[in-house]
């Protein structure tokens, strides 16, 4: 017998770039709960410092967060324990110059810019880095499979980030 | 009084046995001092032999405030040159690491071999003879390196390394164990800065006392064992003034020498990583590599820059009076079994870096201290705790429970000895 075949359309940018805006208005407002629902089981939340990077595992990176590292990161934000997160700094960061390098109907590669402002303490900085995005459809929702953060100066002597990226 | 005189006096003022003065942090004149008394007159420690390994190989650093590059020749030797060319000054290297068989000036193309020497320069006619290359090395630091650790010196006269290691080696000794008999690779670093004074950073490493307050969250967030080895100021630990400032502050003392409790269990964190390794390794290497794995329970301070703290390097590197950088350099095993190296890094990547669950909270308080130190700077740094308690070894050694500040007294005695000294 033949079974019935749903064709999908392969992810297209304009649902990419409204689910990745979601996750940067999420991480400014703070709303972590609902940021941690946003990631597949197995995904990695990666900020490398060689910009070059494509495999993290066996490399030094800022950070290299499963679901557990990003739930304690989470915590840390919200616990008030850490001196250098009470409180947590303000941040804005916008998305920018979006690009789908590979697609197809389960999931897609996005590229884009983000430009970040911190303010805390006095202190204004600010972060310009490269994303790139894994992002896989699960039972018609999109999620993340991996996010990895090439920050423009990862190389260089960095101040204290005791944010999400 | 001349102005080198004047220093000399005030630095003496600024440090009695208990407690230091406060403009210690914020005296411009007094960091500029330190650069040349202290940075330009001692071993300052320049880079770990695994990362200039093959000849041709070379990072830069500095040395107290001037660039340097650290390269090894063809021979295998390792040199230490002050980057900067002969002619009119501009560096002769912007690459951070790298391999070369030269380094050219990119201003008028003098250029220089490995060791230092003069070997090229454009358009020499034009001097109509009078240059004589021999005359125009690079400038050479001394170099000596103890168990991989390389240090360079402005002095060419000064001790030997080992001599002013003295006490310390014999704890470098015991931090190199964690590599499990495969040699030590550095694996990568973090970079960071923070807007206050390097002193503030020195005195941090041998600090026991901060830790259960300022590392709450870290310790919230790390498993319970974890937690419960590094209530350190409940487990018995101590700190030793080892001489010539330097210092040691034992945290968990059943992990001083990292193959002496090989029976010990293996703890439950790492029976994952246990079960891997057993795959093509012995009881024995197993047991080994798995002790190795997390570190040794003490650091090393020594003066002026370089920690051997726990599982990694800490390298210090003034920028400022009030700004200073900090490397965290990570350790692993060279051709070690990558599951052992995977644990490592991710061991570094939680506590260290700027976004560390550790190292942000540390730079914070940090600067704090700085910004607060700028109110009453004819207050005391009070550096008076676990003195009474204070024992003298055997070898004369001060000793003192974890939490004394016994290694901070021991920094700034060097200090002060170095600061005394007039400029040659």
């Amino acid at each position: 017998m033949n079974f019935p075949v749903v064709m999908m359309s392969a992810i297209g940018l304009d649902e990419a770039r409204e689910f990745v805006s979601l996750e940067a208005d999420l991480l400014d407002h703070a709303c972590y709960e609902e940021w941690l629902a946003l990631w597949t089981p197995q995904s990695r939340y990666v900020v490398p410092i060689d910009p070059a990077a494509t495999e993290f595992e066996d490399t030094l990176n800022y950070a290299y967060d499963d679901h557990e590292m990003r739930r304690k990161r989470t915590e840390r934000l919200v616990g008030g324990q850490s001196v250098s997160a009470s409180p947590v700094a303000r941040t804005v960061r916008l998305l920018s110059r979006f690009r789908i390098l590979e697609a197809n109907s389960a999931c897609c590669e996005l590229r884009c810019a983000q430009l970040l402002t911190e303010h805390r303490r006095g202190r204004t900085r600010t972060y310009a880095a490269n994303l790139c995005y894994r992002l896989v459809r699960e039972a018609g929702t999109l999620k993340i499979d991996q996010k990895v953060v090439r920050l423009i100066n990862s190389t260089e002597a960095l101040g204290g980030i005791s944010y999400i990226l | 009084m001349n102005i080198a005189a004047t220093v000399a006096s005030d630095a003496a003022a600024l440090v009695l046995p208990d407690r230091v003065r406060s403009s210690m942090y914020t005296d411009p004149a007094m960091f500029e001092a330190e650069m040349s008394r202290i940075f330009e007159r001692t071993w300052v420690w320049v880079a770990h032999a695994s990362e200039i390994a093959e000849p041709g190989d070379f990072k830069m650093v500095m040395v107290g405030l001037q660039p340097v590059i650290v390269v090894r020749d063809r021979k295998g030797a390792v040199h230490v040159h002050v980057n900067r060319c002969r002619h009119r000054a501009a560096t002769v290297c912007e690459v951070a690491k790298g391999k070369t068989n030269s380094f050219v000036c990119p201003y008028h193309g003098w250029s220089y071999a490995l060791d230092g020497s003069l070997r090229g320069v454009p358009y020499d006619a034009g001097y109509a003879g009078a240059i004589d290359k021999r005359q125009f090395p690079l400038r050479s630091l001394r170099v000596e390196e103890y168990a991989g650790l390389i240090f360079a010196s402005f002095r060419h006269d000064i001790e030997p390394l080992a001599d002013f290691l003295g006490g310390a080696k014999k704890w470098i000794d015991l931090f190199m164990k964690q590599s499990a008999g495969y040699p030590l690779t550095t694996l990568g670093e973090h970079k960071f800065r923070f807007p206050g004074n390097w002193k503030i950073q020195l005195e941090n490493t041998t600090d026991a006392y901060h830790f259960p307050l300022v590392h709450k969250s870290f310790l919230n967030a790390a498993d319970k064992e974890t937690e419960a080895m590094m209530d350190i100021m409940n487990n018995g630990g101590f700190v030793e003034d080892l001489g010539n400032g330097h210092s040691v502050m034992v945290m968990i003392p059943g992990l001083i020498d990292l193959e002496e409790n090989l029976d010990a269990p293996i703890p439950k964190k790492f029976e994952a990583l246990a079960a891997e390794l057993a795959q093509d390794h012995s009881e024995r290497e197993v047991r080994r590599i798995v002790c190795a794995v997390g570190g040794t329970g003490f650091n090393l301070n020594l003066f002026p820059n370089l920690g051997c703290s726990a599982a990694f390097f800490r390298v210090l590197q003034p920028i400022s009076v009030e700004e200073t950088e900090v490397r965290h350099v990570a350790l692993g095993m060279q051709g070690g079994p990558k599951a052992a190296n995977r644990a490592r890094l991710r061991i570094h990547e939680f506590f260290q870096g700027p976004m560390g669950f550790g190292s942000p909270d540390d730079a914070e308080v940090w600067d704090r201290v700085q910004h607060g130190a700028q109110g009453g700077k004819d207050l005391w740094l009070m550096l008076n705790r676990g003195i009474a308690a204070e024992e003298r070894l055997s070898d004369g050694h001060r000793r003192s429970e974890v939490s004394a500040e016994t290694g901070m007294r021991a920094a700034y005695q060097q200090w002060k000895a170095m600061m005394e000294v007039e400029p040659s």
